[in-house]
């Protein structure tokens, strides 16, 4: 058995795309997508018809649940000013691109997926299994604090999103939190790359097997027609670069410190 | 002391902040809006040694705490600082509110050291209430500004990006204008890409002569907090290990009923929002933590 998970798509149907045959490619069982189907990137109505086709099962980001139900903010969580300058912008842009057949389909996704995986449960979830916006950032995680999640939510595995950045920790008696990263914008690394997370049965007794993949999509394109739909300057950069300009008040010391900005 | 029969009461939800009043109310300066009035003088609380520290973050474990916050007083009074620090990094991330006027080169080398052999972050907070000398001085004392900015510029050559903090003294009006002009004063002082953090003054301690304390009206009642995500109060996730027992928040360890309990296990009861501070902290969320609790309240449809 093996799974692909996606994190947030903000818009990216190019990565979104590419992703998908990817994973085919690579034999997935099925494919999942942890939320955040808008923000950020062009045209968020050509999501919909690649997660319908290849039957991505789907859970409910904040910015979902926003766009789903016309709220006037997407529950990013931003505290800074000029963050919630560029969010107004990316979310004003997706509630007017997105069609009422396409709300509606974000309107009612569920807000988390279990399942079983051999021996594990799994718990699919946005940000965090006990708030739909919460950041949970490698940094600032102890690993008893992932413990007590995974022991008050009760799953062996947790698969989240919603920061931007890929990681993983090992939990005891072979539990694990994994963020599988986001297909939507690089992740401040400095490369256009994004990513998605591939969880696969082991034959031998270490338990599953988990790989994230980068995705080198045509980063290019999705840069034009961004600049086509007038999109700010500081996400095409972004695209380009693999650094990020905005959002960057709510990274923690450490993620802020690997990037550029 | 007695609470009116309306006044709410908040569980903890989870503890995912644990401070230590690591330095009690020790401190070199004697600011005029310290809500708990810490001078080189008040030793109503005092230091909490490494042991005490240890003692608390292996109970700490067992509660699923995400991570720790470390303030005083100021906390690099305290002789055992760095190696507290260096020990609360094995077990999570750690940020520490400091003046930033007493910080040594040798200190932050060994806890550069630490932040780097960590998965977490260490976080520093440097606390100015101006952004000159004339607007900051007057509040924390003659020299203060030029001392908190050499010790930020020494934090920033060492590799961290200190969060610079400062409690709003000046009108909402001039809030643009007062931040942009800190932003340009960080920047040449080499800080390139400063991050702040603007918090509202609590009229507590030292603030309470001041300016004003709260009034009788400024409290929290049941009928505030329907439909309310209480959540974003500290006292739903966080407690402030002293040397005088856990207390509920790091703003009210002055008040008798704040004290909860000897150790975190039996300090875990409900809190009633009796004070005005927790009026505060109902306006304008947990302002003591670094930014990962939001007010989350639904928004309202777009019109």
């Amino acid at each position: 058995m093996r799974l692909a998970f996606f994190g947030g798509i903000y818009n990216n149907y190019l990565a979104l795309d590419f992703a998908i045959r990817d994973a085919k490619q690579r034999g997935v069982d099925a494919i999942y997508c942890l939320g955040d189907m808008g923000a950020f990137g062009p045209h968020p109505d050509r999501v919909f018809p690649l997660l319908h086709e290849h039957n991505v099962h789907c859970i409910q980001g904040n910015y979902d649940n926003s766009i789903g139900n016309e709220l006037n903010d997407c529950q990013c969580g931003y505290t800074d000013p000029r963050d919630n300058y560029f969010a107004e912008i990316s979310y004003a842009y997706t509630l007017q691109n997105t069609s009422p057949e396409n709300r509606t389909f974000l309107k009612n996704l569920p807000t988390e997926i279990r399942f079983d995986f051999g021996e594990h449960r799994v718990l699919l979830c946005h940000g965090s299994p006990r708030r739909m916006n919460e950041f949970l950032w490698q940094s600032t995680c102890s690993t008893h604090f992932l413990e007590t999640l995974a022991d008050e939510h009760e799953a062996d595995i947790i698969l989240a999103t919603h920061t931007g950045i890929k990681w993983h920790r090992k939990l005891s008696e072979g539990r694990h939190f994994v963020n599988v990263g986001v297909l939507g914008r690089p992740e401040n690394d400095g490369t256009a790359l994004v990513w998605y997370t591939l969880l696969e049965q082991a034959s031998s007794a270490d338990g599953p097997v988990l790989e994230f993949i980068p995705v080198e999509y045509d980063y290019r394109r999705l840069a034009a027609e961004m600049a086509s739909e007038n999109l700010p300057d500081e996400f095409i950069q972004t695209v380009h670069s693999g650094w990020w300009t905005t959002c960057l008040e709510v990274l923690p010391g450490k993620e802020r410190a690997a990037g550029k900005f | 002391m007695t609470h009116a029969a309306d006044t709410p009461g908040v569980s903890l939800h989870h503890l995912d902040q644990l401070w230590f009043q690591v330095a009690g109310t020790l401190c070199n300066l004697t600011c005029d809006h310290c809500f708990i009035s810490c001078s080189p003088q008040n030793d109503s609380f005092g230091f909490l040694s490494l042991e005490q520290v240890r003692k608390r973050l292996q109970e700490s474990v067992a509660l699923g705490v995400k991570e720790y916050y470390f303030t005083g007083g100021e906390p690099f009074l305290n002789r055992e600082m760095v190696e507290i620090l260096e020990e609360t990094l094995q077990y999570g991330p750690a940020t520490v509110l400091t003046n930033g006027t007493v910080l040594k080169d040798e200190w932050l080398n060994r806890l550069r050291a630490a932040a780097n052999a960590s998965l977490f972050s260490l976080e520093f907070r440097v606390s100015v209430d101006g952004f000159s000398p004339e607007t900051n001085d007057p509040i924390r004392g003659a020299g203060t500004f030029d001392r908190a900015m050499r010790g930020v510029v020494r934090l920033v050559d060492h590799g961290f990006l200190p969060i610079i903090t400062a409690a709003r003294t000046w009108a909402d009006t001039e809030e643009t204008a007062v931040v942009n002009q800190f932003v340009d004063t960080l920047k040449k002082a080499g800080y390139s890409r400063p991050r702040l953090k603007i918090l509202p003054t609590l009229q507590l301690g030292a603030e309470e002569n001041r300016t004003h304390g709260y009034r009788e009206d400024e409290r929290v009642t049941a009928e505030m907090l329907q439909d309310f995500d209480v959540d974003h109060l500290i006292c739903s996730h966080s407690r402030i290990v002293t040397d005088r027992g856990v207390y509920v928040c790091p703003i009210l360890i002055e008040a008798d009923d704040a004290r909860l309990g000897e150790s975190l296990d039996d300090s875990l009861d409900d809190f009633k929002l009796a004070h005005g501070a927790c009026f505060t902290c109902y306006q304008y969320g947990a302002i003591c933590s670094n930014s990962s609790h939001q007010l989350t309240q639904p928004p309202e449809r777009a019109s």
